[in-house]
């Protein structure tokens, strides 16, 4: 796919540099080209909906994002910097970007409270006060904060993920990536932690999503991107992608998405 | 046995597990007499029990010896516990060399300095493992505390007459070896294991690599007799330093490579997705690994870790085979007086104790955890 198919969806406004660039990114393991000249640019307050069947480098792609995964060709721009072995430029872009996980990740030995004030604090060099203040606007807003001195353990599935948007957003993010957010949930709390993130769509942020919810891509996506097999296959805006799929692939996968629910 | 009868239902429709299963009486009925080879075997258990535990009581406590008089030259006077041997335990002996037993050849008017460092120890392990004591300020209550050890112990300032190192002795040598050496071997192996797992620094790895292979591969016998022997050998004429320094370097090297291994297995058992989240907050390497990963994984590992501590405590003893004088080695050369010849079980079983005093202690509190 060249980056001129891909970002011919979306109507940046002129002269504004996109919030994510990936310029014909490559990635092997081994010997399994696990991204194939992905290219892709968001731009500010786009919300995109990454899709595909598993194993199609989705998680991989949006984990490259924040480096937490390097990749070995091409170029990747967040925010105006580029992503390369400089150390510094890297805490930089991991200060403006958050990420939510498939499994949460909150760290156990630390109160819901303390996992949100700790990056502020360590990282912004927040105030403790300052940081708890605004650790409990963030989980107001996700609609726990009385749930602040309790540890992850106590926690449902679906508070816990809130608690790891609450987290992130505490470090007031430019970007937000969400892996799979709603995976390891019961069905009964999909919806709390999709209502969520459907609020913070609201506000405007820059939102980069792996998910396989057709819905809340539909209500809330810009963009949907259809990976596999390691590479963007399709894009466009979800009504377009979903009603009037031009590949194969894209179509066996809706196909199988619908069966499944 | 009434509350074997009537199981069945009480009023509220509750249904509760049969009487018999319940109570000493029940689970004995359950555990121990279920059938005939069971019952035998308790039986006969029982009996050698029961034989063992009165024939230890009647030697150690009805027919001890617990004191003996002094003779005409003013030594004590052993006679009554040769008489007693085989039959009753000579306490006697303990009550004559206890002084040497935990303070060895330390100067004998000036053993209230030792002690007051065993108490010193004691004390510091006591605060160490109360949680509300876990602020900065443990680490400045460690220092100061072993500072004064070593002022009590070597004297020569404030008005302390000075002691040779070579004539301590006893209970602190051990404890002096155990604290300092796992003290200062803990933070050296979290570092050695955190350099192990290191991906982006080979050097480092490599380093910590053949660290732990080269001493773990080696023991800790041969160790302490490098630091001891050949060690002083390659130093220049006139440098050297002395032997407990040397033995307590050795053990600190020896442990930390056993420790680095122990806090490895917690590194690599704790979820990746705890570093990956640490990384995507933007947190440094440091606050990373000292405020979410060193946190979980060593908790993860308290009993391995020790298993270790209580391993290593004992292992100090082997400076025994150097010639410096711990707790164990000053209970042999008690053992070895001439007038207390043969009573070398007394004395073992009080060392024992001491030993066991301190393990046990150790474990107990790691299952607290």
């Amino acid at each position: 796919m060249s980056q001129a198919e891909t970002t011919s969806h979306f109507v940046a406004p002129p002269g504004a540099p996109p919030a994510i660039l990936l310029d014909r990114v490559n990635k092997w393991y081994g010997q399994m080209h696990v991204l194939r000249d992905v290219s892709l640019s968001v731009a500010e307050k786009e919300r995109v909906v990454v899709c595909g069947p598993s194993g199609s480098g989705k998680s991989t792609m949006i984990r490259c994002i924040n480096r937490l995964e390097t990749h070995q060709q091409g170029r990747i721009v967040v925010d105006g910097t580029e992503l390369t072995d400089d150390t510094r430029a890297l805490d930089t872009i991991r200060r403006e970007v958050g990420m939510v996980f498939q499994s949460f990740n909150l760290f156990p030995h630390l109160t819901i409270l303390e996992n949100c004030t700790l990056a502020p604090i360590w990282v912004r060099k927040m105030p403790k006060a300052e940081a708890e203040e605004l650790a409990m606007s963030y989980l107001t807003r996700v609609k726990i904060p009385e749930q602040a001195k309790k540890y992850p353990g106590q926690l449902s599935g679906g508070q816990q993920q809130r608690v790891a948007i609450a987290r992130a957003l505490c470090m007031k993010p430019k970007i937000m990536l969400f892996d799979e957010p709603t995976s390891a949930l019961d069905p009964e709390m999909i919806k709390e932690v999709l209502d969520t993130m459907i609020g913070l769509a609201e506000t405007g942020m820059t939102m980069v999503c792996v998910t396989h919810e057709m819905g809340f891509a539909r209500q809330v996506a810009d963009r949907v991107v259809f990976m596999d097999r390691g590479e963007i296959v399709e894009s466009g805006p979800p009504n377009d992608l979903f009603e009037n799929p031009q590949t194969d692939r894209l179509q066996l996968f809706l196909s199988q998405i619908l069966r499944g629910h | 046995m009434s509350d074997i009868a009537a199981p069945a239902s009480d009023p509220s429709g509750a249904i509760r597990p049969p009487a018999i299963m319940l109570g000493p009486w029940g689970w004995a009925r359950a555990n121990l007499f279920n059938s005939w080879i069971s019952t035998a075997v308790t039986l006969a258990i029982g009996y050698l029990l029961l034989r063992g535990i009165t024939g230890f009581f009647d030697w150690a406590i009805v027919h001890a010896v617990w004191s003996v008089p002094l003779n005409a030259a003013g030594t004590p006077d052993a006679t009554a516990c040769q008489t007693a041997k085989g039959t009753g335990a000579c306490w006697a002996v303990i009550a004559d060399k206890y002084r040497f037993i935990l303070f060895g050849r330390y100067p004998y008017d000036q053993q209230w300095r030792p002690a007051i460092c065993v108490l010193l120890f004691i004390g510091l392990f006591i605060v160490s493992a109360m949680r509300r004591f876990w602020r900065r300020e443990l680490a400045l209550i460690w220092l100061g505390t072993l500072a004064a050890i070593g002022v009590l112990m070597w004297g020569g300032i404030l008005g302390l007459s000075f002691v040779q190192q070579d004539s301590w002795g006893g209970l602190p040598i051990t404890l002096i070896l155990s604290t300092f050496g796992l003290a200062l071997a803990f933070p050296l192996a979290v570092l050695v294991a955190l350099g192990r797992r290191s991906t982006n620094l080979p050097a480092v790895k490599m380093i910590c690599v053949v660290y732990v292979e080269l001493i773990r591969g080696v023991p800790l016998i041969s160790l302490l007799f490098m630091a001891s022997v050949m060690f002083p050998l390659f130093m220049p004429e006139g440098l050297n330093f002395d032997k407990l320094l040397r033995a307590q370097i050795a053990f600190i090297l020896f442990a930390a490579a056993y420790l680095a291994e122990v806090v490895r297995g917690g590194l690599q058992a704790l979820p990746k997705g705890q570093a990956e989240a640490a990384d995507a907050l933007g947190l440094s390497y440091w606050h990373k690994t000292g405020r979410i990963i060193l946190p979980q994984a060593l908790r993860l590992v308290i009993p391995p870790l020790v298993n270790t501590f209580i391993g290593f405590f004992k292992d100090t003893s082997l400076v025994l085979i150097i010639g410096i004088f711990d707790l164990l080695t000053a209970g042999k050369v008690a053992m070895s007086e001439p007038a207390w010849q043969g009573f070398s079980t007394e004395i073992h079983i009080v060392l024992a104790i001491i030993y066991f005093a301190f393990c046990f202690a150790m474990s107990k509190y790691s299952r607290g955890r």
